[in-house]
């Protein structure tokens, strides 16, 4: 037993006494891809809307909310998921958000948001800190679709159309400043920023 | 004799209400057999012109000239006050909800909406582009005036 431990310890200290060149260049090129795709496969798994939807928490609340919204429902077809607005598209801000969502794994385990009336009280927490990350990257996630040197001005309404070529132009003001609470229900705002 | 006559009248008299009343449901439900599905009317567009529109009476609530599709009104907060109220009216250069609003029933006057005008589409209501199911025989006021007394 311990001669055989002793013989592998032996060959992955130095392999390439046992095996030749090619063999473990393109060991490794195969593994890389094997372990790359797989990392991958998975960090896409976990974007899909069955991953989000598989805890009560997602399904019971936000989903259902997310329901009778335009992002979900609408006449062309097009739907934003889950992690079309809260996961990154660019890879190393996409690992960082994945990072962050440990915690929300820390949540699941020991229930934060467990019952409606604990995600209630908790909605403006959680609010926050979407509004705080879109407000931070210049809704980066809305701007994904939404580009505004696409936008028609003649074909919005003209309440829309005054703000976007106005505040949103100069860029003193970012999409999520008013679109708060559109694709899901809003918390408690007394005290945030543009309400009442 | 006369009393089976009454009978008859009244007998008459109800055949002829019940066939009235069909008609009406008629008009309502369609031409659609009772136990068939109809299909339904198309969904009318709501009229988003934001042009203020021309009250019919002196007290009518103001109707709503945009779309207020998805807009949130309950205990957690007003979204049509995020526009209206007067402390974003600056910003948004919405009309400002009547000073009535910030009364109590007593007449005494509180720093923000008061409960009972709230939730705005109890009164306030959108329109939509579509014709009137019934005729409409509303007479504006002035109108009325002048046929009384057309001098």
């Amino acid at each position: 037993m311990l001669k055989k431990i002793k013989f592998y310890w032996k060959v992955v200290r130095r392999p390439s006494t046992f095996y030749s060149l090619g063999f473990l260049t393109m060991g490794g090129f195969i593994m890389g891809i094997m372990f790359w795709g797989g990392f991958n496969t998975i960090l896409e798994f976990t974007n899909t809307e069955e991953f989000c939807t598989g805890c009560h928490e997602m399904r019971d609340n936000v989903y259902q909310e997310l329901q009778d919204t335009i992002h979900f429902n609408n006449a062309s077809g097009v739907r934003a998921k889950c992690s079309d607005c809260h996961v990154p598209h660019d890879w190393t801000d996409k690992i960082a958000r994945k990072m962050q969502a440990s915690k929300e794994v820390w949540g699941k385990i020991f229930g934060t948001i467990s019952t409606r009336e604990k995600f209630q009280n908790k909605r403006r927490e959680l609010a926050e800190h979407e509004w705080a990350r879109l407000k931070a990257n210049d809704s980066l996630e809305c701007r994904n679709c939404h580009n505004f040197d696409y936008m028609d001005f003649t074909q919005q309404s003209k309440r829309a159309a005054e703000q976007h070529s106005t505040a949103l132009a100069k860029g003193e003001k970012t999409c999520i400043d008013c679109h708060k609470g559109i694709a899901h229900q809003l918390p408690d705002m007394s005290g945030v920023e543009g309400w009442h | 004799m006369m009393k089976r006559l009454i009978t008859a009248f009244c007998i008459l008299g109800i055949a002829t209400f019940s066939v009235n009343a069909e008609d009406n449901i008629a008009t309502l439900r369609g031409e659609e057999a009772l136990n068939a599905e109809g299909s339904p009317p198309i969904i009318p567009k709501v009229l988003n012109t934001d042009k203020k529109r021309k009250r019919n009476y002196p007290m009518q609530p103001p109707t709503i000239p945009h779309k207020i599709a998805n807009y949130q009104v309950d205990l957690r907060t007003n979204k049509c006050l995020s526009c209206h109220s007067r402390k974003r009216t600056e910003d948004s250069q919405a009309p400002m909800v009547s000073v009535t609003h910030y009364m109590d029933r007593d007449g005494n006057f509180l720093a923000d909406v008061s409960p009972r005008r709230y939730f705005c589409n109890q009164c306030h209501v959108i329109q939509t582009d579509i014709k009137p199911l019934v005729e409409n025989e509303f007479m504006d006021v002035d109108d009325l005036l002048r046929v009384k007394s057309p001098n």
